[in-house]
């Protein structure tokens, strides 16, 4: 990063059920302020022009991308992180599924497709192929080909069904 | 990206202050989906952000007797699943809901999208179809202008002037036999710019067409609304040969971009085929 030549200002989010206050150049990324100022490195960042989804965060219940989005942008809002997702040691169900069913490989772009599918599960837990290809169109992987990860979403709805 | 201030004024009041202040080392943000990306890859340099984020009151979508009132600061998403939309503008509904990724619709707001004025953006077309106004308030005063009345000027240049910010759209309701459709060519994924866009609107009244309107996206430095359509449909009946006849008056309307998406020919064409496509559908010829 480059010297700032500008003045801070001032962030307050709720990350994870935790409030964080930090004073940031204007300039950073939502993404990075996770990232670097808090640590929080299981979001990722990859094309950092919004198209790829892998830095997809929720923010007062609705997902964004956070390349695109700017911390200052975000100040007094309600975030979740894949650092959130789990409950204690229980896994969220997308989480299980992922690993049981091959939802992922090299798993870069992991965290996007979890919390981008989880929005779509709290919404509609039981989606159609159709509806879950649609929601998720913006969430890039190089390794499965989809398949694997369709399936994954589609065996965590029905766990959720199941009150699990 | 550059460092920059960032403003959060909060009533537009203060923005307007803050806009003529810094006068055109300013610019307004509001989702900043289309703003960040371009300051990311250094396509443009901003000294100052006026954000939009804490003024209250620009965040509504409301149905009046002539139409919906949808606010500069709501969300595209929020349109896209507005039960109130879709009940009156389904035309609406389904162009919103086109736009990129539902992540970059959380953050995309109306007002942003229309004064940002890429060519290749979805709701410009059917805002055209629909002869929406969009409000625009300044230090001055507000003033209202139709979308048709040379709102999109040029490549990501609109109507919304320095010191202006865009607070809101009206958009009279379809006919009410009016069929509606928003199509577009996308050959690469489903989140890509397209390659052509069609917004269209028919109504067939006794047999013959009494109102028919098309919009194109991506054939030219601006949305582009095809007044030579219902020149040839508009009190006849409507046929295949007719359809054919009218699609191919927007050739002339279509100086594309030649990009990955096509060369400038091969847009013009697909822009004459989506064109009839879309008037087959809205005029009942499926």
């Amino acid at each position: 990063m480059t010297t700032d030549t500008v003045a801070r200002v001032p962030v307050s989010v709720t990350i994870n059920g935790t409030e964080y206050s930090a004073e940031v150049p204007p300039r950073r990324t939502l993404v990075d302020f996770i990232r670097y100022d808090l640590g929080l490195t299981g979001t990722k960042e990859a094309c950092s022009v919004g198209v790829c989804g892998i830095c997809t965060v929720e923010m007062d219940g609705a997902i964004v991308s956070s390349c695109i989005l700017l911390a200052v942008q975000a100040s007094g809002s309600q975030i979740t992180t894949i650092e959130g997702v789990a409950d204690g040691d229980k896994l969220h169900p997308l989480q299980e599924a992922f690993m049981n069913y091959g939802g992922f490989q090299c798993g870069i772009c992991t965290p996007g497709q979890i919390m981008a599918s989880r929005a779509l599960l709290q919404q509609n837990p039981d989606p159609t192929e159709d509806e879950i290809k649609n929601w998720m169109m913006g969430n890039l992987c190089r390794c499965t080909g989809y398949y694997k990860i369709i399936e994954s979403i589609q065996k965590a709805g029905e766990m959720i069904r199941l009150g699990n | 990206m550059r460092d920059f201030q960032f403003h959060t004024p909060s009533t537009l009041a203060e923005a307007h202050s803050l806009l003529s202040d810094y006068g055109e080392e300013a610019r307004v943000i509001s989702g900043g989906t289309g703003l960040i990306n371009m300051m990311k890859q250094d396509l443009i340099y901003v000294d100052h952000l006026v954000s939009l984020q804490n003024i209250d009151g620009l965040n509504y979508i409301r149905s009046t007797g002539e139409g919906l009132q949808i606010g500069g600061r709501t969300t595209q998403q929020e349109v896209a699943t507005s039960s109130v939309v879709h009940e009156n503008n389904p035309l609406l509904t389904e162009t919103y809901g086109e736009v990129a990724t539902v992540r970059v619709r959380n953050a995309a707001t109306v007002g942003g999208g229309v004064a940002h004025g890429d060519p290749a953006q979805d709701p410009p077309p059917t805002l055209l179809v629909l002869d929406a106004s969009i409000h625009v308030a300044s230090k001055g005063g507000e003033r209202t202008v139709k979308a048709r009345d040379g709102w999109f000027v040029d490549y990501y240049t609109t109507g919304v002037e320095e010191g202006e910010i865009v607070t809101g759209i009206t958009v009279p309701a379809a006919p009410a036999n009016a069929k509606t459709t928003y199509i577009k060519f996308l050959p690469r994924t489903a989140d890509d710019y397209p390659t052509v866009a069609v917004s269209a609107l028919g109504v067939v009244d006794g047999g013959v067409v009494t109102d028919v309107r098309v919009g194109l996206g991506a054939v030219n430095s601006t949305a582009v609304f095809a007044d030579t359509v219902a020149g040839v449909l508009v009190g006849k009946e409507p046929t295949a040969d007719l359809v054919r006849e009218a699609a191919e008056t927007v050739r002339d309307l279509c100086a594309p971009t030649p990009d990955f998406r096509g060369s400038a020919e091969y847009k013009t064409d697909m822009a004459v085929v989506f064109t009839r496509r879309a008037l087959t559908r809205v005029l009942g010829l499926e």
